[in-house]
């Protein structure tokens, strides 16, 4: 994972000032229930993943009937993107990015799926439902077994297949550097 | 002398008329009188362009027209500013009709004291007004592959400059405080699918702007109204738009629009994660594809550079496929991160030309050529394409994308 130490200072710098009392008192403490109003936020790590469990055997039903017009029935892209296959084909020069080749943590997806799926009526799905869907796609990349529960204790410890497969940003890569 | 045409004219036309010029001629140019001296339209409200002008944004239609972009007419543009209504469209699940009365904003997370808003109250506090371009990550996409793109709208479009209207988000970082080990900022939009990117801390310090002002009214609904991050020189997808909620955190969140999308794949199978920043590029926008040349002799080359890293140094143009280069006139003042354009005066002989400009920031950086980008970055990694572009003058005048 690219690290941004190189920001930190700017950050120790800044500290004092921050540590002031608020200097233009505008606007109010929320609730708690106003933050939680605005919905789930998962971390990679998995902080943040509700209540609930599914299975692919579950899964695949809601799949079915809410995923598949537009992912195909296995995943395999239609309308929308492939969420299955690809392993191996990244350094190809035909790769395909999926689930189960690309994305590098699993509550990314369940977050992913809770936030912004199915495309048309996005926030439907209820929790378990969504851990459902999560456990189908990773069983269809081979990545979870079809009977095996996603929560929020078991979901964070699927390691995705491309976990190590990103980089820091090394530009200016390419273009002259003119002195 | 032009008010007295019509009177002459019609003194000529009695004159016709009365050796027997006819009924029918007469009546004519009582309708043309007529279109000239007819009372124009009253006072309104919300001003429209000239029925006559018809640039607007490249919208593909597609099975899901609530997700995808449309490009600003680059090839159209004078000067720097894009109108409101021309800047490119980039939504993930539509555009959402929000009632700033009801919109609040939401700071919590690792702050000291974390902190609701009224659109309202945010416009109480102290602004400012920048010039800056917004640039979408995966502008140019389609420059990677072996067709270029046919006209700058369709291959350059996915950028635009307006001024924009707010408060900086480190006065409002200074009221919430923030606690030790805070590091990132998680960016959550209103729209459909709660659009969200993560943002090192250090960036909201340096100068992201919370807008809600473009071009001198309340920013277009299109644009993130009414309330919007502007993170100057990063790619498009980081200035959330209908910003609804900032959390301030210790790590970022990975979330699947900055890693399995907007992560640039590389030959060897690894995807750079956060590429922020857009690189310095130019295109001519005129000529530019699509547009015609009325026959050999003088015309003004023009076009637009910009760069993610600051101000605009220098840009070349070539009018014989990058054999030799002249430095083009940069329009003044050049703003930071902003659209600069260039001018040169070029006068062509009627026979075929391949032009292209390059533009050179303030860091030194020299626009790569697509060639130069492929051989380090191959032809998968899809985002940042800011390659050189080429146009060909044929000889008939017309202009077309010209392939390498």
């Amino acid at each position: 994972m690219p690290t941004h130490s190189v920001l930190f200072p700017v950050l120790l710098a800044a500290a004092g000032l921050w540590a002031q009392t608020p200097k233009y008192g505008v606007g109010r403490a929320p609730s708690p229930e106003e933050i939680r109003a605005l919905g789930i936020i998962v971390a990679p790590d998995g902080t943040g993943l509700p209540e609930g469990s599914g299975t692919a055997i579950e899964g695949r039903e809601v799949f079915s009937s809410r995923c598949a017009k537009c992912h195909g029935a296995k995943g395999e892209g239609g309308d929308a993107p492939a969420l299955a296959g690809g392993q191996g084909t990244l350094n190809t020069p035909k790769p395909r990015k999926t689930v189960g080749s690309f994305w590098p943590y699993a509550p990314t997806l369940w977050d992913y799926i809770h936030r912004a799926m199915p495309f048309h009526e996005p926030g439907q799905l209820s929790h378990s439902q969504v851990y459902a869907v999560v456990a189908y796609i990773l069983h269809l990349n081979g990545i979870a077994g079809e009977k095996q529960v996603m929560n929020a204790k078991t979901l964070p410890k699927v390691r995705m297949p491309n976990r190590n497969g990103f980089v820091a940003d090394p530009r200016p890569d390419v273009g002259r550097i003119q002195k | 002398m032009k008010k007295n045409q019509p009177s002459s004219r019609r003194r000529l036309l009695q004159l016709g008329a009365a050796l027997g010029g006819g009924l029918a001629a007469r009546q004519e140019s009582a309708r043309a009188e007529e279109s000239d001296r007819r009372l124009g339209k009253p006072l309104s409200a919300y001003g429209e362009r000239s029925p006559f002008e018809k640039s607007g944004r490249s919208v593909r239609l597609t099975k899901t027209p609530e997700a995808g972009s449309s490009g600003t007419p680059l090839g159209d543009s004078y000067g720097i500013l894009t109108p409101s209504a021309l800047h490119y469209e980039r939504h993930h699940s539509g555009v959402p009709n929000i009632d700033p009365a009801r919109h609040r904003l939401v700071i919590h997370g690792m702050v000291e004291r974390p902190l609701i808003l009224t659109i309202e109250e945010i416009k109480r506090l102290p602004s400012v007004s920048r010039i800056y371009v917004v640039e979408c990550g995966g502008n140019s996409g389609g420059e990677w592959g072996p067709k270029t793109g046919s006209d700058a709208q369709r291959s350059y479009g996915l950028a635009s400059c307006s001024e924009w209207t707010g408060v900086p988000l480190s006065l409002l970082m200074a009221e919430t405080g923030v606690r030790p080990g805070a590091s990132w900022i998680l960016a959550e939009g209103a729209d459909a699918c709660r659009m969200q990117r993560s943002i090192p801390l250090a960036k909201a310090i340096e100068d992201i702007l919370l807008a809600y002002g473009q071009n001198g009214e309340p920013i277009r609904p299109e644009q993130g109204y009414p309330l919007r991050l502007i993170v100057p020189g990063w790619e498009g997808a980081t200035h959330v738009k209908w910003l609804q909620r900032l959390k301030v955190t210790g790590q970022p969140h990975m979330t699947r629009d900055e890693t399995a999308r907007y992560s640039d794949l590389m030959p060897d199978g690894k995807a750079r994660l956060f590429t922020f920043v857009m690189e310095a590029k130019s295109v001519v926008t005129f000529p530019s594809g699509g547009q015609k040349l009325n026959g050999a002799g003088l015309y003004e080359i023009t076009g637009l550079a910009w760069s993610g890293r600051g101000r605009i140094e220098r840009v070349e143009v070539t009018t014989d496929g990058g054999r030799s280069w002249r430095n083009a006139q940069l329009q003044e003042p050049r703003l930071r991160i902003a659209f600069t354009r260039f001018r040169l005066p070029w006068t062509w002989d009627g026979r075929q030309a391949v032009l292209a400009s390059r533009a050179t920031d303030e860091s030194g950086y020299v626009q790569p050529s697509k060639q130069a980008l492929i051989e380090v970055r191959g032809l998968n990694s899809g985002y940042h394409f800011n390659g050189i572009k080429l146009w060909k003058v044929q000889a008939d005048g017309s202009v077309t994308n010209a392939d390498a």
